[in-house]
């Protein structure tokens, strides 16, 4: 690991984006392919499972290091952080043995299920060859806590210049359902991984800040509800059929609604559409909390199938006859995805779903901007959160690009950020943690920028009071830090310059809207977009 | 029962036998100081006593006081007590105390390492019945490497900041720290050294301690004159209008905190290395085993585990309670609870409930 303790050392030891791509294309163009496939997996979150657990690791530490619990945890709380107190206090490595990040991962892999004293044995003997860097980036792998400050555009910015692949085809196929231990680099690169339900990245829209008036002719847009569901990518393509969700996680089990579709879809169809719990009766969607009963579920209860029945509302058609249509026209992508859907019959199966389980999200007519101003100020009444704004001529673009796609929502104030600390309440809530502070991304890095305290259910609280205790990565007296990859909702009254905060901002009221169990920390909103608010709230 | 050796009151340590005091941080009238750093010597006391390595030093602090020299090893009668001063190889003249009342043996450590450094007086265990001793980094999570690796270390990091056309600036303490850089760096290019460093470099220099050239930073030296330079300076000063204006360099900070990754980070420094004046775990533990003595009493540092620790291996131990402000950085403990508290934006409206997050 001696490489990738080098390339960790040279990511941790600057905020620089410049010299991270470096460090990391370097990295790319030097370290053993299989490691390199290693790292990309690490760095998209594609982490081994963990194969021994933080208390086995806390006791089998202290017993090497030879002191008692007590000193281990007093220890553990001046450090802050598990792999580096284990690394900093076991005895230094008699002779040191140059494990590769590809032999150490396989190593780890091999353990799991494993009895304890094999694990534990594994464990001690590579502790006991590695250096104190290595040790702790070994210990990262065993804890799972990664984060090396490299955001997903730096990660293919960094690839494209080892490799000369442009960097949204890379993109595109670092995507879907590839298997670290057994893909290879070239694979990875050219494409042949990722699997037949590979799906493509997400285009996202930016905020739209300034009047709608500002984007020119009216006749050059389209226009659409914003729904409150959770973005969804289906795949239908010959003897595959998945539905993705916008975190890259697979849903398609989740969803047995849309399971017929893969008969009746043609075959090389992947469409980007808006997962809905939908009122049948009134036609319209269920409001969010419906569809959140939904989410968390591998199995679907029959009941709650009839409670909460999903619908697939069409955006976006990506792949048509197996062809990657992204770079057409949106007009003509449009026309296309129309045509798909008139041609389902007009139900699937009546069992699972007693209306189409996919339809178009239909096109917002309007003439001027104000005609469209009055639609939007309507959007609570369709269960949307606003409307979005793409221009007729746009491709379907590789993340979020301004400028051609908008979304102009009702209440300008809500931001996705991801959970960084947490800490428990007061009262009632004193076992429960209940205070938490955000981040969102600038640059590589995640800045907080605020805290919020209400707004989930107690239920809500328990279970994200569970999950804290289990990835506390540091704590600071009753502050724990967690990591970055709960990502939540905030809504808040205004926006503020602050000095004093390193976000330079100060929110007023934030408080959190909702838990997005669907989106990942990739997805979350950026310092910019939050100085953006600020200047169109002036 | 007859008064103990040594007994700990408000002022500091205090021997009733001699009518003095060790380290004090209010006024007295009888001083015994182990070392210069401005938490053991304190001014307001009516007379001072330390080595005469350690005296220059305190006197260009302190300004004009009535002082006493003594030589490492002598023995001293005061009152009931007999005195003498042993190395404790923290810094240039740092003493251990050794106060022995009708043959009961008492030292206090003061700031110390074990691990000779080059400049400082090489520490000498003193044998003794009761010691008390600092415990700075009194955490196994502590263990040092040997100084030529760390020295290495540096000079690699201030070779390939030169060859890239930039300065290095090293934040050090300035009494000690930034000495033991001088003595303990290979010759690689034009040292400068900022105005604190340089006053203390230049009593030590005139006291016959070697240490290389080193040329005073002012407003006209910067990456133009001076390329590849080597900038030594107080921890305050990085990233400071005075060393912005040095030019393009890099910084580094240089303590035994940088062991920690948590808190290299939060000091915003890309770099940092790791070396210390004080004792590391292993250095605690070799030092107190030599004194042979049965009670321990510990300051200065993690006391609460260390006490345990040392009570878990049969000593008879306590805790004294001091009043150190600390301006050696290493002395300081880490920020805690850190910047994630204090960087997390409480929002406006809801401060005031935030009563326990913003600390
Ligand atoms: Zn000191
Ligand atoms: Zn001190």
């Amino acid at each position: 690991m001696n490489r990738f303790a080098t390339l960790f050392a040279a990511l941790d030891g600057t905020t620089k984006t410049g010299v991270k791509t470096r460090a990391l294309a370097d990295y790319f163009r030097a370290a053993p392919e299989a490691d390199r496939v290693w790292t990309i997996a690490l760095l998209t979150g594609r982490r081994p499972r963990r194969a021994v657990t933080s208390t086995e690791l806390h006791l089998w530490a202290a017993e090497a290091a030879g002191i008692p619990d007590w000193l281990f945890e007093e220890s553990y709380s001046v450090v802050g952080d598990l792999a580096e107190t284990i690394a900093l206090l076991l005895p230094p490595a008699e002779a040191t043995a140059d494990l590769g990040l590809d032999a150490a991962i396989r190593g780890l892999i091999r353990l799991t299920g494993q009895p304890v004293e094999a694990r534990r044995a594994a464990v001690l003997a590579t502790w006991g060859q590695l250096p104190a860097t290595e040790r702790f980036l070994y210990n990262k792998l065993l804890t799972g806590g990664f984060r090396m400050g490299v955001a997903q555009g730096l990660l293919t910015r960094a690839l494209s210049l080892a490799t000369g692949v442009e960097e949204a085809t890379l993109a595109h196929r670092l995507m879907g359902d590839w298997d670290p231990a057994s893909t290879r680099f070239s694979a990875l690169i050219d494409g042949d991984a990722g699997g037949d339900a590979r799906p493509f990245p997400f285009a996202l829209a930016s905020p739209l800040e300034a009047g709608a008036e500002t984007l020119g002719q009216p006749e050059d847009w389209l226009a659409e509800w914003k729904w409150d569901g959770i973005r969804g990518q289906l795949i239908a393509r010959p003897g595959t059929f998945a539905l993705w969700s916008r975190g890259e996680e697979l849903v398609t089990d989740r969803f047995p609604e849309f399971g017929p579709l893969a008969d009746f879809l043609p075959p090389g169809t992947v469409i980007d559409a808006e997962v809905l719990a939908w009122d049948q009766a009134a036609n319209r969607p269920l409001p969010f909390a419906a569809l959140q009963r939904r989410i968390g579920r591998k199995t679907v209860p029959k009941a709650l199938l009839a409670e909460a029945p999903a619908r697939l509302l069409a955006y976006d058609l990506l792949e048509d006859g197996g062809t990657d249509i992204r770079d057409r026209p949106l007009s003509q992508r449009r026309a296309r995805l129309e045509a798909i859907i008139a041609a389902l019959p007009p139900s699937l199966s009546p069992s699972l779903s007693p209306g189409l389980p996919l339809t178009l999200s239909p096109s917002l007519t309007f003439q001027t901007w104000e005609s469209l101003a009055r639609i939007r100020a309507t959007a609570r009444e369709h269960e949307a959160e606003g409307v979005m704004l793409k221009r007729a001529t746009s491709p379907y673009f590789t993340g979020r690009k301004r400028g051609d796609w908008w979304k102009w929502k009702l209440d300008p104030y809500t931001v996705d950020a991801v959970l960084l600390y947490a800490q428990a309440g007061h009262g009632r809530r004193a076992n429960l943690f209940t205070d938490f502070t955000f981040g969102v991304r600038d640059g590589n890095d995640l800045v907080p920028f605020t805290k919020a305290y209400s707004g989930l259910t107690d239920a809500e609280f328990g279970e994200i009071t569970r999950w804290v205790q289990r990835h506390t990565l540091e704590r600071y007296g009753p502050v724990r830090k967690v990591p970055a990859e709960l990502v939540f909702e905030i809504g808040f009254e205004g926006i503020q310059e602050s000095p004093r905060h390193k976000s330079g901002i100060a929110l007023r009221f934030p408080r959190m809207l909702r838990w997005r169990r669907d989106k990942g920390v990739a997805e979350i909103d950026t310092l910019a977009s939050l100085r953006a608010l600020l200047r169109a709230a002036d | 029962m007859a008064d103990p050796v040594l007994t700990f009151t408000d002022r500091g340590i205090f021997c009733p036998a001699g009518g003095f005091h060790i380290d004090p941080w209010r006024p007295v009238p009888r001083a015994l100081i182990t070392h210069g750093h401005s938490d053991h010597a304190r001014p307001g006391m009516g007379s001072y006593l330390a080595t005469h390595q350690a005296l220059p030093v305190i006197r260009r602090r302190l300004g004009p006081i009535t002082a006493e020299g003594i030589a490492y090893g002598e023995v001293r009668p005061i009152g009931g007590a007999r005195v003498s001063f042993h190395p404790a190889g923290h810094v240039p003249g740092s003493a251990q105390i050794r106060v022995e009342v009708a043959g009961e043996v008492w030292v206090v450590s003061g700031d110390y390492k074990t691990e000779p450094d080059g400049l400082a007086e090489a520490f000498q265990p003193v044998t003794c019945h009761s010691f008390i001793t600092e415990c700075t980094f009194g955490l196994p999570v502590f263990r040092w490497q040997p100084q030529p690796q760390v020295m290495a270390s540096i000079a690699d990091w201030w070779q390939a900041n030169a060859a890239a056309g930039k300065m290095s600036i090293l934040g050090a303490y300035s009494f000690g720290k930034a000495q033991r850089l001088l003595a303990g760096l290979p010759d690689l290019g034009p040292i400068l050294t900022h105005g604190a460093v340089e006053d203390m470099t230049e009593v030590l220099r005139a006291q016959g301690y070697r240490l290389p050239a080193t040329i005073r930073a002012t407003a006209d030296t910067s990456a133009k004159t001076h390329p590849g330079a080597l900038v030594i300076a107080p921890p305050s000063a990085l990233g400071s209008a005075w060393a912005n204006r040095l030019g393009p360099a890099e910084a580094a900070f240089v303590s035994g905190w940088m062991a920690v990754r948590g808190i290299r980070r939060r000091r915003a420094l890309g770099t940092g290395f790791v070396l210390s004046d004080h004792a590391d775990w292993a250095g605690l533990d070799a030092a107190i085993t030599a004194t042979g003595a049965e009670r321990v009493f510990v300051t200065h540092g993690y006391t609460a585990p260390f006490r345990r620790w040392l009570e878990s291996r049969g000593y008879d131990a306590g805790i004294v309670e001091t009043r150190f402000t600390g301006d050696d950085p290493d002395d300081t403990p880490p920020d805690l609870p850190p910047d994630a508290t204090h960087e997390a934006a409480p929002d406006t409206a809801t401060n005031a409930a935030a009563d326990g997050g913003a600390a």
